[in-house]
């Protein structure tokens, strides 16, 4: 019965199919909008909406030849800082449950910071209070401005990963705790060998979630300065100075966005779904 | 008042700690006035999305299915790109496109300003997160209440008002609790597009003092205070609509 269910879940089904379709129909209804437009506006000689776009995605997608930018740049960003946030996220989860009170009170009052700060306001305050370049002995290593942001962007999503460990932890059966302690495991060994491995089925569409959270905000990075899709659309629509070309390119950004988040979406489900406690 | 900011200055004076956004009268009126835009763009957004929950749950228990792919794809789209992505769509992309209205200068300008494009971006973000919301509480509304509702006569929109909505609101008030905080969390984005929120002024002062720091820690415990409210009133919301035999 899983299986069968497993297999048909995540392969497209008709509804979801339908509001693909219906995005990308939005989208291609704004670039007829905005050809007709041109088409009136320009007295010929120009080249069309469709051109343009076509032009731009190369440099929207993979960034300046030689450089490291565009939409790549974004899931460069969103792949390390939900390494980071993941890595130092365990640790905090961990951290608030603790046997030490201390511990315990710390990871707590460090985990509700981080998760009700605004994220841009967590980017601002790495941004502006990191130095460009750490001196560790004699060798300086420089710290990109797309670094410092990565690091920005992991600090929200370290909070709510430790708000899920602990979660997961929680929801495993005392029971478990206390076959581990009966069969003379100490606790550091129950953790990782018994708590833990039961935790991560549980702990993958919430954190998958989290993933496609921190993706729809690597955007913000271009706010302080760096050279994201966002940057560059921008920079596109200042080169091109056509009125008409606003709309497809800001549509064509966010298509691009929905085309990679929406099946992580639905991949949430679908986990969700046969990871889901049957009562 | 004015010797505790007499006290403060001279901290700046003594100790190097800047904190001119309190000490001074004309930094302190604009960071109020930032934040006093923030509180007042939450509020405005955390209305209209809640409407939108609303109608949108309401309009996806149609009949029509033109109307409900409709409702799914504005759902979709809206959860599945990024929100400041969607706010300069709306202002540097629609906003031109909006007819202008000559202003009491005799200036033409834009219909709709920074803060009201900011209203519609962030209403119609978090609104796409409140239809799935109260859809998945009116789902948790037993079957049996509505036919009982039906059996009295009620008509859809009376049995939607009057039954499925009062009883599905109080089963998703804590989910609804954390996408509002999240709305009031997202209101910083306006930045981008110039709103003078509270983001924005600390920003202009940190420019001009140079006092990072000082303002970062302004900041987040503002934006903490603000959260922190939120809570509270939703909690007090949760536990003024309790009524018994439902839930805890």
């Amino acid at each position: 019965m899983l299986g069968a269910e497993g297999e048909s879940g995540f392969t497209a089904t008709a509804f979801n199919r339908r509001s693909l379709g219906f995005v990308l129909a939005a989208f291609a209804l704004i670039l007829a909008a905005s050809e007709a437009v041109a088409q009136i506006r320009t007295t010929g000689g120009s080249e069309g909406i469709i051109e343009a776009l076509i032009k731009w995605t190369p440099l929207l997608l993979l960034g300046p030849p030689g450089e490291f930018g565009g939409f790549v740049l974004n899931i460069a960003v969103s792949f390390l800082a939900m390494a980071i946030g993941t890595a130092a996220g365990l640790v905090l989860g961990l951290g608030q449950i603790s046997l030490y009170a201390p511990v315990r009170k710390m990871s707590w009052a460090v985990t509700q910071f981080f998760r009700n700060s605004p994220w841009l306001v967590l980017l601002f305050f790495v941004m502006l209070l990191t130095p460009f370049h750490l001196r560790i002995g004699g060798v300086s290593i420089p710290l990109p401005d797309w670094l410092k942001a990565t690091f920005g962007l992991s600090l929200p999503i370290m909070a709510n990963m430790a708000e899920i460990v602990r979660g997961a932890v929680n929801s495993i059966p005392t029971s478990q705790w206390e076959s581990a302690e009966s069969l003379a495991f100490t606790r550091m060994q129950t953790l990782w060998r018994i708590i833990l491995p039961q935790c991560v089925k549980r702990m993958i569409p919430p954190w998958m979630n989290w993933y496609a959270i921190l993706t729809m905000a690597t955007p913000l990075i271009s706010i302080v300065g760096v050279n994201d899709a966002m940057t560059l659309t921008q920079d596109a629509l200042a080169a091109e100075q056509k009125t008409e070309l606003l709309m497809p390119m800001y549509g064509l950004l966010l298509v691009f966005f929905f085309i990679y988040c929406y099946p992580i979406a639905r991949w949430t489900i679908y986990l969700e779904r046969k990871y889901a406690v049957r009562i | 008042m004015e010797s505790f900011w007499d006290a403060l200055r001279s901290l700046h004076d003594a100790y190097g700690i800047n904190l001119v956004q309190f000490y001074d009268d004309f930094e302190r009126s604009r960071l109020l006035r930032g934040m006093w835009t923030t509180v007042k763009l939450s509020i405005i957004c955390i209305l209209l999305s809640v409407a939108i929950g609303i109608v949108g749950a309401w309009l996806q228990g149609s009949r029509y299915r033109v109307l409900k792919a409709i409702v799914q794809g504005y759902i979709q789209f809206f959860r599945n790109t990024p929100p400041l992505v969607q706010m300069y769509f709306f202002y540097f992309a629609l906003g031109p496109q909006m007819p202008r209205v000559v202003n009491e200068y005799g200036i033409a300008q834009p219909m709709l300003g920074s803060f009201e494009w900011a209203v519609i971006s962030l209403s119609f973000f978090a609104g796409a997160f409140n239809v799935e919301i109260f859809r998945s509480g009116i789902e948790a509304v037993q079957r049996s209440t509505v036919e009982a509702a039906e059996s009295l006569c009620l008509n859809r929109l009376q049995t939607y008002w009057y039954v499925v909505l009062p009883l599905a609101v109080r089963f998703c008030l804590p989910a609804l609790n954390n996408n509002l905080v999240n709305l009031a969390k997202t209101t910083t984005q306006a930045y981008a597009i110039a709103v003078p929120e509270t983001l924005f002024v600390a920003s202009q002062i940190w420019s001009d003092h140079i006092n990072v720091l000082e303002m970062m820690i302004t900041l987040l415990t503002f934006y903490l205070l603000l959260v922190g409210v939120i809570v509270w009133l939703m909690t007090r919301l949760e536990r003024w609509l309790a009524i018994p035999g439902f839930g805890r």
